[in-house]
């Protein structure tokens, strides 16, 4: 019999019979789901391409990056080398030396941002404050990461009184005025850790890093983590009410392994958010300190305290101060907006919950 | 509402005796105590002035008659600036920051609040873009940056704005400006985002569909809403301020607390930084109490616990 041909009465409740024929083969394939399976990753990534301005901002911190640590490699000067006779050049001026050198024959790398009161190459030294800029943003941010995301984790996994105690702490942490104390620390932890690097054993390794440097980080570690804790508890307050928790505990995984395994790995997305997001935070809190003349010691430079330096003379060098300017404005919108881009890619949720 | 308030000053007076606290015991760190200076006094000045000031005492002695000092308000004497006291620098000073930095918090209310409400009502055309723009670029350049540029291009380049110095309105222009840049931004992208939430709201619907005018709508009901959230910044904005102050006045030459802080600094005087640093804090965490308690008071949706 031919179903197909057969026309129902709108009004009848007979079946229609069409409903209960045996599918097709090609029906059968439409009703298959196989899409390609998405992973965490490749769903994020995919969508942070679509980001234009977040790509851009990738590509400049990758430039940024490729011009602080790996192009000082390659440059002729060096960020502490005085160059006799050349103090106060202006942009790619040579000094009178140098002009007879090439008069000579020899050939002179010019200065391509000039040079400061003191006969240093400022190119080269811009590079030197990115290297100090970058690395205080990525190493302090990757302590307060792991600071903040054990101790928020441990807080929202045991709960109760715990978790009351040490939020308690965190709270109060939190009400403290974070600029003062790190101004008040930053002044006065170098005397302890000279002594500890000069006196014991085993700490020499203090002043090759540079005592300003560890400083820094010490402080920023020690305040700057109770936001991450923050966060990282209220994932894992949510994410501990899963059943994947629950069928963990039931085939007898111990606390650290849901913690490290379970809780943490699902909530990377937001720690890897965190994280991009504290990075420009610390660069920013690093120079305005280095601008203070508390950042990393001289001659050290820092884009900070280059831009300090260059205040005096600002009517007839301009550049010196605008340089350091433009690069810190620079690597501090980039991570913004990479930061934002991975916010939007990675954790949609985060989004409404800040301005 | 009693009990909130009771809690929160609580905690208040908890951080602040913290803050003292370490206050007090990182000026132990510093080798010399006190007493530390390029010209170093001879051992029996020395041991003078640790008896005067009670430095020979065991340390918990000190730590107690510190304390009571402090609750006097006696923040102690300048080592710099011979037989000043610290309450005396701070109260000259203090006024002159504090001028300034409540224009520049008007200025950021006033400006950042429209602009992210026009943003807000423009999504995605040009006004939204542009104010976007400034905004990002707002929150990413440091304040030195904000102010050497100002002061290059308007004082130096232009000579249209004095560089230094507080003595006219006019001179008022350059540093409010750069000090409130930062909050300004802030405050738009915050205002934009609360008014985007709020402008989706069902009661933004009913308010339209029940005869209200476009702009009433938007005074009555839209604003007044979305502001809410722009109150809890003011706290931190207050902070922002502060530290802001402390390069400003610096870059500008300006006799506030923030310039006499940072020279406090370099010249390492070490009694003037740890009695300006409790001053502050005391200021900044006063004030977070108190709009933290007038928030709750103005949003009534929020539950007090």
């Amino acid at each position: 019999m031919d179903y197909k041909e057969y026309k129902k009465n709108p009004l009848s409740f007979q079946p229609d019979f069409s409903d209960f024929l045996p599918a097709t083969e090609q029906e059968r394939q439409n009703m298959i789901v196989m899409r390609e399976s998405v992973s965490f990753w490749k769903d994020g990534f995919r969508r942070f391409r679509k980001n234009k301005l977040a790509m851009a901002s990738l590509v400049v911190i990758i430039l940024i990056m490729i011009f602080a640590f790996v192009i000082p490699f390659f440059y002729p000067y060096s960020y502490e080398q005085q160059i006799r006779g050349s103090e106060n050049l202006g942009i790619m001026e040579y000094s009178e030396q140098e002009l007879e050198r090439i008069e000579a024959g020899e050939k002179v790398f010019p200065h391509l941002l000039g040079t400061d009161s003191l006969g240093r190459d400022l190119m080269i030294r811009i590079m030197a404050g990115s290297r100090i800029s970058l690395l205080v943003g990525i190493v302090a941010s990757a302590i307060i990461l792991v600071i903040g995301s054990l101790y928020g984790s441990i807080a929202g996994y045991f709960g109760g009184r715990v978790d009351m105690i040490m939020m308690r702490i965190v709270d109060i942490i939190y009400t403290v005025p974070d600029i003062l104390v790190i101004i008040l620390l930053s002044v006065t932890l170098k005397y302890p850790l000279k002594d500890l690097s000069d006196n014991v054993k085993g700490f020499g390794w203090i002043n090759t890093i540079g005592i300003g440097l560890i400083s820094i980080f010490i402080v920023f570690s020690l305040l700057y983590w109770v936001g991450m804790a923050r966060i990282v508890r209220s994932q894992v307050l949510m994410l501990k009410e899963q059943e994947f928790v629950t069928a963990a505990k039931a085939l007898g995984a111990s606390d650290s392994r849901i913690i490290r395994k379970h809780l943490l790995t699902n909530s990377i997305g937001t720690l890897i958010v965190t994280t991009t997001l504290q990075i420009p935070s610390s660069i920013f809190t690093e120079s305005f300190l280095s601008f203070l003349g508390l950042g990393v010691s001289a001659p050290m430079p820092s884009l900070g305290s280059l831009a300090s330096q260059a205040i005096g003379g600002i009517s007839s060098y301009p550049h010196r101060l605008m340089a350091p300017a433009v690069m810190i404005s620079l690597i501090i919108l980039s991570f913004n907006l990479l930061g934002d881009g991975l916010r939007d890619a990675f954790d949609p949720r985060l989004k409404n919950q800040e301005g | 509402m009693s009990a909130y308030i009771v809690k929160r000053i609580v905690s208040a007076v908890i951080t602040l005796f913290l803050v003292a606290t370490l206050t007090f015991f990182l000026m132990y760190l510093v080798p010399g105590g006190p007493f530390l200076s390029e010209k170093a006094p001879s051992q029996q000045t020395l041991k003078a002035l640790h008896e005067k000031y009670g430095l020979d005492k065991p340390i918990w002695v000190q730590y107690l008659n510190y304390m009571k000092r402090l609750i006097r308000g006696d923040l102690g004497t300048s080592l710099k600036m011979r037989g000043q006291e610290v309450n005396d620098i701070i109260k000259t000073r203090f006024p002159v920051s504090a001028k300034l930095g409540l224009v520049a918090i008007l200025l950021a209310v006033c400006i950042g609040i429209p602009m992210g409400a026009v943003a807000a009502l423009n999504r995605g055309r040009w006004p939204d873009r542009l104010i976007m723009f400034f905004s990002t670029l707002g929150i990413a350049v440091p304040g030195f940056v904000t102010a050497t540029v100002l002061m290059l291009f308007f004082g130096v380049r232009l000579h249209v704005l004095p560089t230094f110095g507080l003595t006219s309105p006019l001179h008022y222009v350059l540093p409010v400006v750069s000090l409130a840049f930062y909050p300004t931004s802030y405050i738009s992208r915050l205002m934009r985002s609360s008014m985007l939430d709020v402008l989706g709201q069902d009661y933004m619907r009913t308010a339209r569909a029940k005869g209200l005018s476009r702009l009433k709508a938007l005074f009555k009901h839209a604003l007044r809403n979305a502001v809410l959230p722009v109150v809890t910044y003011l706290g931190p904005m207050l902070a922002n301020i502060l530290t802001g102050s402390f390069v400003i006045e610096k870059i500008f030459t300006i006799p506030g607390l923030g310039s006499q802080f940072v020279g406090s600094i370099t010249d390492r005087d070490y009694p003037l930084i740890m009695g300006t640093t409790i001053f502050l804090a005391f200021l900044l965490i006063t004030m977070n109490v108190i709009v933290d308690i007038a928030y709750k008071i103005i949003d009534p949706r929020i539950k007090l616990k």
